[in-house]
């Protein structure tokens, strides 16, 4: 019978099934972080219990990691709290030991979900799991890539297993060429746009189709990054040469004659002809405009020429609720044009949109301009120190510094504001994030979620601009 | 884990829908090392309305918080059910949840209830017009009643889940059972995809 992406890496990873469904699913790829993990480790040292494997653990300090200051050490870290789970995740890694550890200023530091595909530590055909639910971004190479819970962080140290159920099968199919301007992030908007934040609960998303082939493995991250805003707990990608292409020469990929086995594998991790989906969507990539969320929910979220939705149209009173209650929250009025919308700052950065590529598109539209002197900060923060240095070498630094940009250290930052870098109440921002949840960037603050381009621009201009239409 | 077998308890109804687990437990309420210690963080951002739900009197001391669909959608933080557990709730009714907090949920004896949007909709009708109003949760039986018994609705749980639950099972234990059939994988998988390890 034909096979999904999603079944083979199912059935590859099961060791035990019980009656009513419940498997056993063994754990290639554990990646470990500062804020999901004390209790998993508290917990395994309580019960006296061992890691099963300890040489599948990659871990990082990204979620409260300051972005400045990296010159005074461990000091530079203001926030008590923070300091006390990062120096947490030390002493546990030195206590249980890892595969891999970047700590807190290490060069190749950097956020859990950038630095994985970066190192070659997460490769096709694995299962990979991490206390974080944007670990689907890791599914852009054909491996079974999933959030996690921290009783599941501890359960996965312990027995190298997850505890779960099998997922249905959904396709997203987008065909067509991207209009200039228009990237992957507009692409995964307009997905979730169409389907709503629960369109793929309980189901596995194949994101299929020519648009997402033309993609490079970096554009392939940010949409399925944002699976999980689509309720889908896992997004995949079939394996191709773009996908072999990147992994090529990676520290932690296969070398030699492994390698040559590896890619033999990986070539088999596609959808077979005619298998089954329980769902299908498709989108025309050529009616894809870039996008720009306007509520507190990434649904909420229209293309930039359009207007702020009018809630009086909305038929069904519990949506209708849902966004009055979320135009009060932003500050909008109905039927405002999106491009009069006028913002405070502006924040490119997070696992959706850290990567090399983002911050060179940015780069591109910020060149030899200055940030409107409205917008109190912008700030660029790298994924990773490696994407840092990069982006340094290119000289892509001093184009945003010149334009009057912040150039930071590599992390989480403000995408959920549990460091120092966060909205003040009422602040508007443009950000490349994946979540406008209310408070998310810091109480009281107003996210609108867009591209790397679209944020340079708005940084550039103080409010939204079409992209397309920049000159 | 704490055992979950039947809960009698007072309704809190939240009537929104997608309320994701970054209200449940806003970030600046994550910063600690223990398992314990969240009810102070949970809803903190909405508990700031004197008008919200919570903290109305009547409301007090409720152990089932009704909800709407997509409830829990969002970050996988297991502080969310921690929150809503030492908060004072043992339980949350609503049509649909999100699927990491959904899992998470029975990690922590804290049951998530899946009703119909109809069911839920009557619910919620119902507590704001009876002030005490009390639902009985019933694991064993699988039932959701009105505490005079004259509704009762039937809810859907995986038999696995609900054994651990019934019984207060510690997963971990109960995995390592099979751990000869782990090794056994893992040296399968270990000889035919050496680059994995």
């Amino acid at each position: 019978m034909p096979q999904t992406l999603y079944d083979k890496l199912w059935d590859s990873h099961v060791v035990h099934v019980e009656e009513d469904g419940t498997a056993l699913l063994y754990i290639d790829r554990h990646l470990v972080h500062e804020v999901t993990s004390p209790q998993a480790f508290e917990g395994l040292k309580l019960a006296g219990r061992k890691p099963w494997r300890i040489a599948s653990v990659v871990a990082t300090a990204d979620h409260n990691t300051p972005t400045d200051h990296w010159e005074e050490g461990m000091a530079g870290v203001r926030d008590p709290f923070a300091r006390l789970q990062i120096e947490t995740l030390d002493r546990n890694i030195a206590d249980f030991g890892a595969k891999v550890y970047f700590p807190f200023l290490d060069k190749r530091q950097g956020i859990v979900h950038v630095i994985g595909p970066e190192q070659g530590a997460t490769l096709p055909g694995m299962t990979v799991v991490c206390g974080d639910s944007h670990t689907s971004t890791h599914g852009a190479f054909a491996c079974l890539a999933h959030g996690i819970g921290t009783s599941e962080v501890e359960h996965v140290l312990a027995t190298q297993c997850l505890v779960t159920r099998k997922m249905k099968n959904m396709r997203v199919s987008v065909e067509g060429p991207l209009a200039r301007g228009v990237t992957p992030k507009d692409v995964i908007l307009a997905i979730i746009g169409r389907i709503g934040t629960a369109g793929g609960t309980g189901h596995a998303i194949e994101f299929a189709g020519s648009t997402l082939r033309a993609m490079s493995l970096e554009g392939r991250m940010t949409v399925c990054n944002m699976a999980i805003e689509a309720g889908a707990r896992a997004g995949i990608i079939g394996v191709d040469e773009a996908t072999i292409d990147y992994l090529r020469g990676r520290p932690y990929a296969p070398k030699g004659r492994d390698w040559d086995a590896a890619v033999a594998y990986w070539r088999t991790l596609v959808s077979d002809p005619n298998a089954r989906f329980d769902r299908e969507v498709a989108l025309d990539a050529r009616e894809i405009r870039p996008h720009v969320t306007w509520g507190t929910s990434p649904e909420m979220v229209v293309p930039v020429d359009d207007v702020v939705p009018d809630p009086e149209r909305e038929k069904d009173a519990m949506r209708r609720e849902g966004m009055e209650r979320a135009l009060t929250y932003m500050g909008l009025k109905p039927r405002t044009r999106m491009t009069d919308i006028k913002l405070d700052k502006v924040f490119i950065g997070s696992c959706t949109n850290s990567r090399i590529e983002d911050l060179r598109a940015a780069a591109a539209v910020v060149k030899g301009r200055r940030v409107a002197s409205s917008i109190r900060a912008a700030m660029v923060v790298p994924g990773s120190g490696l994407v840092k240095a990069q982006a340094e070498k290119e000289g892509l630094d001093r184009i945003f510094r010149a334009a009057g940009f912040q150039w930071r250290e590599p992390g989480c930052s403000m995408c959920l504001g549990m460091n120092p870098d966060r909205l003040d109440a009422g602040e508007r921002c443009a950000s490349t994030s994946n979540r406008n949840f209310e408070g998310r960037q810091g109480v009281g603050g107003r996210t609108h979620l867009v591209s790397p381009p679209m944020a340079a621009a708005a940084a550039i201009a103080g409010h939204f601009v079409d992209i397309r239409t920049w000159r | 884990m704490e055992k979950f077998t039947v809960l009698n308890g007072l309704v809190a109804p939240l009537d929104r829908a997608n309320v994701d687990t970054d209200q449940i437990i806003p970030k600046q309420y994550l910063a600690s090392i223990k398992r314990t210690g969240f009810g102070e963080g949970c809803f903190a951002a909405w508990r700031r309305d004197p008008e919200f739900v919570l903290n109305q009197p009547r409301y007090q001391g409720a152990q089932i918080l009704l909800a709407r669909k997509n409830f829990g959608c969002g970050s996988s933080r297991e502080h969310a059910p921690w929150a809503l557990r030492d908060f004072g709730f043992r339980a949350v009714i609503a049509p649909s949840f999100g699927d990491i907090f959904f899992s998470n949920c029975y990690k922590n004896g804290f049951l998530p209830v899946v009703l119909s949007e109809a069911d839920v909709d009557r619910l919620f009708y119902d507590a704001a017009s009876f002030p005490g109003f009390r639902l009985v949760i019933d694991l064993e039986s699988q039932t959701v009643s009105t505490a005079d018994g004259s509704k009762k609705m039937p809810f859907e749980v995986d038999p696995f889940r609900k054994y651990c639950l019934l019984n207060g099972l510690d997963e971990i234990g109960l995995t390592l059972r099979h751990a000869d059939k782990i090794r056994a994988f893992e040296d399968r998988r270990r000889a035919q995809f050496p680059w994995y390890f």
